[in-house]
């Protein structure tokens, strides 16, 4: 080493060096200048693109959804609220490894095995960037192990939100309906910026019909986020209008009484106000809590409503389909009088069956077994004691054409244009419709069956209500409406319009035969009457389940309940200044008298004594049902 | 310097020239590792979150650092000489126990536990292996013949490989551009540094199959079109070039930077440090900061030209040329010129190990600028 130095030259070796060093520089100077150009092209000549990119980053429109219209009853008592509920939910863009930190959120709050199943489902189908929910309704305690822990939770947020809440539960189900998550049939419908803060929509009831005044006008903010979304500050905003509330003509206190008048019976009422056509309770038993649905139902609840035998689901009143039986006598009664093809002086004999030239077998009366109404039956002896033979000789007389489009004006055969989706129309049959439905011709067999409201004739629940408000409101317009006011504007009803031109002695004639149902001592209701405190007019009625040969008797014990005829009430009241109708139907209740007409008996108390003693009347209307029942 | 002694002598007469004489220091040099300094502190104030936490802690290491500069300076340049090949030995035996006993974090392996602190022995051979190699080449032919420039490629590839092995490919390639500077200094003959060149050239497809890890071909394809995942490893830089673009002529202003207070910018307290920079003080900020390197680089050279030995010549050449390579290197990548490896903005970016051996480096520089004369044997 030390020989090696010995030939160094440190003139040359500085020479060289300095050489060196001098390429160096050149070389140091040319490399910045490639920095410098290469930091201009960025901050300079892309500048803009930057800024906008940067922007985009940190600024983002944030919807912020309004809050869904409150709906009230007729006395300001909540039927769907909303209640302010802290979902966990999870940003996919934003978060790692999912299995990873489902695993770590689950160490923290307790996780079920179907919300991950579910929350994978809404993973699916979710928009980009948006809250996916993994677990809905935290607890307080929860919310705060979650914020406690939310810096190591990536992409994880608790995000408080207004949610449906249903404080009848179960009461109103069929009439407010519901609301659920936004399927993917309904994501292509609906106006995608209003609904953007927004995951859920009225399924049914009146959250569906509604749905546009209850969703409200969606605001929008802009807000600056962090790198993992956390919001850091708002720098403008555009606050959301909330929806309409509503006000409804139902009454809560009533709605319950009709419910419970029903003591677990399958079947469905509709009360209305004479007056203005406001539906005051709609009920459809058994039914179902419909806070299930808001935040999305498990398969387990969802298959068990679904497969039950009582079809708690399926609102009856409006979409139950049923003969009318015989509640439809006082309207065919009112048509023949109309006509002239009876008259109140028409008197029949009643043998208890009914014969058709040509046809050998005969029309048989309910009460053929105790020898039929007798000899010298009136109109207004049909209706009250509800003579089939009567209504079988008057139909032929007054014949299909009649009958058929005047009851339509009644309301039967066509929708009645509720303020509810998925009402049915009932068949208010008739030659054309015959010729269209059966591809046959009509035969009188066809009008004997229908003057009874049997044979093709069906009409819902909600039909027999309106028709009975005409009757009692002698031939006004009245239309069923459930929504009295929408944010404190009544919806305008229009003046009550005059049906037809009927002869007032024959609307007396057939007001006074339906209050002899209920007063009379040979009524068929005449059960109820036993401590009323006011006049009612009604109508009973049985409907057949299963068809019985003219040679069979029906036997009950023969028969399992589910194929028991069908119990009908019809009726209004007071007599002499009609407000309230009812029509009822309780599904395998045999009679009319008593599965049905005990039921409007606690209604309509419940409604007319309603400012005297509500509990009090409710009870007693109760203690009668039991005693009537018994009998 | 004569006119800063001078300065110093009119205003205090005797006290500096005294303490310059009786203490090796460079006054020009270490005014401006301070500016550098405290420009850092403020960037990393800011990229830290506006936290104390950084700040405090990397300026206890630049405290240290100075301190350290200023022992090293002290030490003269024969010591220095004669010690490089035990440093070295050193050096090499640390990586080796880096590998067997190292811990790490991301899959790789870089910190020697002490105990009482952990040390990276990588960026320590930042400055062994120029040592080395100066040491070395500076008692042979000037410029070095071929069986002197194979044994200072041995001497610079085994810390190399060591360090691709933990695998960190951006000090390695550091480590090898300061062996490799030391002999382009000694004035390696063209042809070498052409096969060099070549050599490089083919290495690529040899390093692609055999070398690289997956997650470091993932960065060099990032490099060419980084929004080919957005989400994934184009981030960085995606992110890096929005906040360097966004910051424009004159920045946001400092702590105002949307980007890196909003931790859109990964890693922006360490290697993406000159994003936060070039967001929050603009391309006047970033001007500013080159202009600061490039007094420190002129003054290194200058250092190199006007040294006594041959030694202290290329150590100091190769030193001052080796930390723009850093910063090239380092800015490069952030602004999506190079791929993105692991090397931090000198003096800038946080980390312990980098700042006290920059600073054990510019002590080096500083006891080489008061080398005294050597006696010269003429023939």
């Amino acid at each position: 080493m030390i020989e090696e130095q010995a030939f160094s030259d440190p003139a040359r070796e500085r020479q060289i060096f300095v050489g060196r060093a001098l390429l160096a520089s050149f070389l140091i100077l040319v490399f910045t200048a490639v920095l410098i150009a290469r930091y201009f092209d960025l901050q300079i000549n892309q500048h803009q693109d930057f800024v906008t990119q940067s922007d985009n980053n940190r600024v983002h429109l944030r919807p912020n959804p309004p809050a869904r219209g409150v709906i009230y009853d007729r006395n300001g008592e909540i039927l769907a609220d909303n209640q302010s509920v802290s979902n966990l939910t999870i940003i996919r863009e934003r978060s790692g490894d999912l299995d990873e930190l489902i695993e770590n959120i689950s160490a923290l709050v307790p996780l079920s095995e179907s919300d991950v199943k579910r929350f994978y489902k809404r993973l699916k189908r979710r928009r980009p960037f948006e809250q996916t929910p993994l677990k809905f309704n935290l607890s307080e305690q929860e919310q705060a192990i979650l914020a406690v822990n939310e810096h190591r939770l990536d992409g994880v947020k608790v995000s408080a939100r207004l949610s449906r809440f249903y404080p009848k539960r179960g009461l109103f189900a069929h009439v407010v309906g519901y609301v659920g998550r936004i399927n993917e049939r309904e994501i292509t419908l609906i106006d995608p910026i209003q609904y953007s803060g927004t995951d859920s929509i009225g399924k049914v009831g009146l959250e569906k019909f509604y749905e546009d005044s209850l969703l409200g006008n969606v605001g929008s903010e802009h807000v600056e986020t962090n790198a993992r979304g956390r919001v850091m500050r708002v720098l403008d905003k555009v606050d959301p209008d909330s929806g309409s509330d509503l006000v409804l003509h139902v009454d809560s206190k009533l709605q319950q009484i009709a419910f419970d008048a029903f003591a677990g019976e399958r079947g469905a009422l509709v009360a209305m106000d004479i007056k203005t056509g406001g539906v005051l309770a709609m009920v459809s038993a058994p039914s179902y809590d419909a806070n299930l649905f808001v935040s999305g139902i498990s398969q387990k609840n969802y298959s068990r409503l679904l497969n039950s035998a009582d079809n708690p689901m399926f609102n009856r009143a409006i979409q139950g389909q049923y003969p009318p039986g015989s509640t439809v006598k006082p309207l065919f009664g009112l048509i023949a009088l109309d006509s002239k093809t009876v008259s109140p002086s028409t008197k029949i004999d009643d043998p208890g069956y009914f014969k058709m030239e040509g046809i050998e077998r005969p029309w048989r009366d309910h009460n053929s077994e105790r020898g039929g109404h007798g000899k010298g039956v009136d109109l207004a002896e049909a209706i009250i004691e509800s003579c089939d033979v009567f209504f079988y000789k008057m139909g032929i007389k007054t014949g299909i054409d009649i009958l058929s489009s005047e009851s339509m004006a009644f309301g039967l055969g066509a929708k009645t244009g509720i303020d509810l989706p998925g009402e049915a129309r009932g068949i208010m049959p008739s030659r054309i419709w015959k010729k269209e439905n059966r591809g046959a011709s009509w035969f009188n067999g066809d009008t004997i069956n229908m003057s009874i409201g049997q044979g093709f004739m069906l009409s819902t629940p909600l039909q027999l209500a309106v028709m009975t408000s005409r009757i009692a409101s002698k031939g006004k317009v009245i239309e069923p409406r459930l929504v009295k006011s929408i944010d404190g504007v009544d919806l305008i009803t229009t003046e009550s319009t005059q049906l037809t031109d009927i002869d007032p002695k024959y609307w007396d004639y057939i007001h006074q035969s339906m209050k002899g149902v209920v007063h009379s001592t040979k009524g068929t209701a005449t059960s109820i009457n036993r401590g009323l405190n006011y006049t009612m007019a009604g109508k009973t009625g049985t409907a057949q389940v299963v068809s019985i040969s003219a040679d069979e008797d029906y036997d009950k014990s023969k028969l399992n309940k589910r194929q028991w005829d069908h119990a009908l009430f019809i009726a209004f009241a007071p007599f002499e200044d009609p407000q309230i109708a009812v029509g009822i139907i309780v599904e395998n209740g045999e009679h009319g008298s008593s599965a049905a007409a005990p039921i409007a008996r606690a209604v309509i108390d419940g409604y007319l004594n309603a400012d005297s003693d509500t509990t009090n009347v409710g009870n007693l209307a109760l203690q009668g049902l039991s005693v009537y029942a018994n009998q | 310097m004569q006119i800063n002694d001078f300065v110093r002598t009119m205003q205090n007469p005797g006290g500096a020239r005294r303490l310059s004489r009786s203490v090796n220091v460079d006054f020009i040099l270490f005014l401006l590792l301070f500016l550098l300094c405290a420009f850092g502190l403020a960037v990393l104030f800011s990229a830290g979150g506006q936290d104390l936490f950084y700040v405090k802690r990397q300026l206890m290491f630049m405290i240290v650092g100075f301190v350290l500069m200023l022992g090293v300076a002290q030490i003269s340049v024969r010591t220095m000489q004669r010690w490089a090949f035990v440093i070295y030995g050193l050096g090499l035996i640390s990586l080796l126990a880096v590998l067997l006993f190292g811990v790490g974090a991301k899959g790789a392996q870089r910190w020697l536990d002490l105990g009482f602190t952990r040390l990276q022995p990588a960026e320590m051979m930042k400055i062994c292996v120029p040592l080395m190699i100066s040491a070395y080449l500076s008692k042979r032919f000037i410029p070095p013949t071929f069986k002197h420039v194979c044994w200072s490629v041995v001497m610079i590839l085994m810390p190399t490989l060591l360090i691709v092995r933990q695998p960190d490919l951006g000090t390695a390639i550091l480590v090898f551009a300061s062996g490799f500077l030391v002999l382009f200094l000694a004035g390696l003959g063209k042809r070498y540094i052409l096969g060099t060149g070549l050599i490089s050239l083919a290495a690529i497809p040899v390093m692609w199959l055999f070398v690289l890890r997956d997650y470091q071909k993932q960065r060099i394809l990032t490099l060419l079109s980084p929004e080919d995942d957005t989400l994934g490893s184009g981030w960085n830089i995606i992110q890096s070039k929005t906040a360097i673009g966004s910051g424009g002529f004159d920045g946001k202003g400092w702590t105002e930077g949307t980007q890196s207070q909003l931790s859109f910018l990964p890693e922006s307290h360490t290697d993406f440090i000159i994003a936060v920079l070039a967001e929050e003080f603009g391309l006047i900020g970033v001007m500013a900061l080159c202009t600061l390197y490039l007094l420190i680089i002129g003054r290194c050279l200058l250092i190199a030209t006007n040294a006594q030995s041959q030694f202290g010549r290329l150590l100091a050449g190769s030193l001052g040329s080796i930390f723009f390579v850093y910063i090239f290197v380092n800015m490069g990548m952030v602004s999506g010129i190079l791929p993105v490896v692991g090397a931090p903005l000198p003096m800038i970016s946080y980390g312990g190990t980098a700042i006290l051996t920059l600073f054990i480096g510019f002590g080096m520089l500083m006891a080489i600028s008061r080398e005294p004369k050597q006696m010269r044997t003429q023939f």
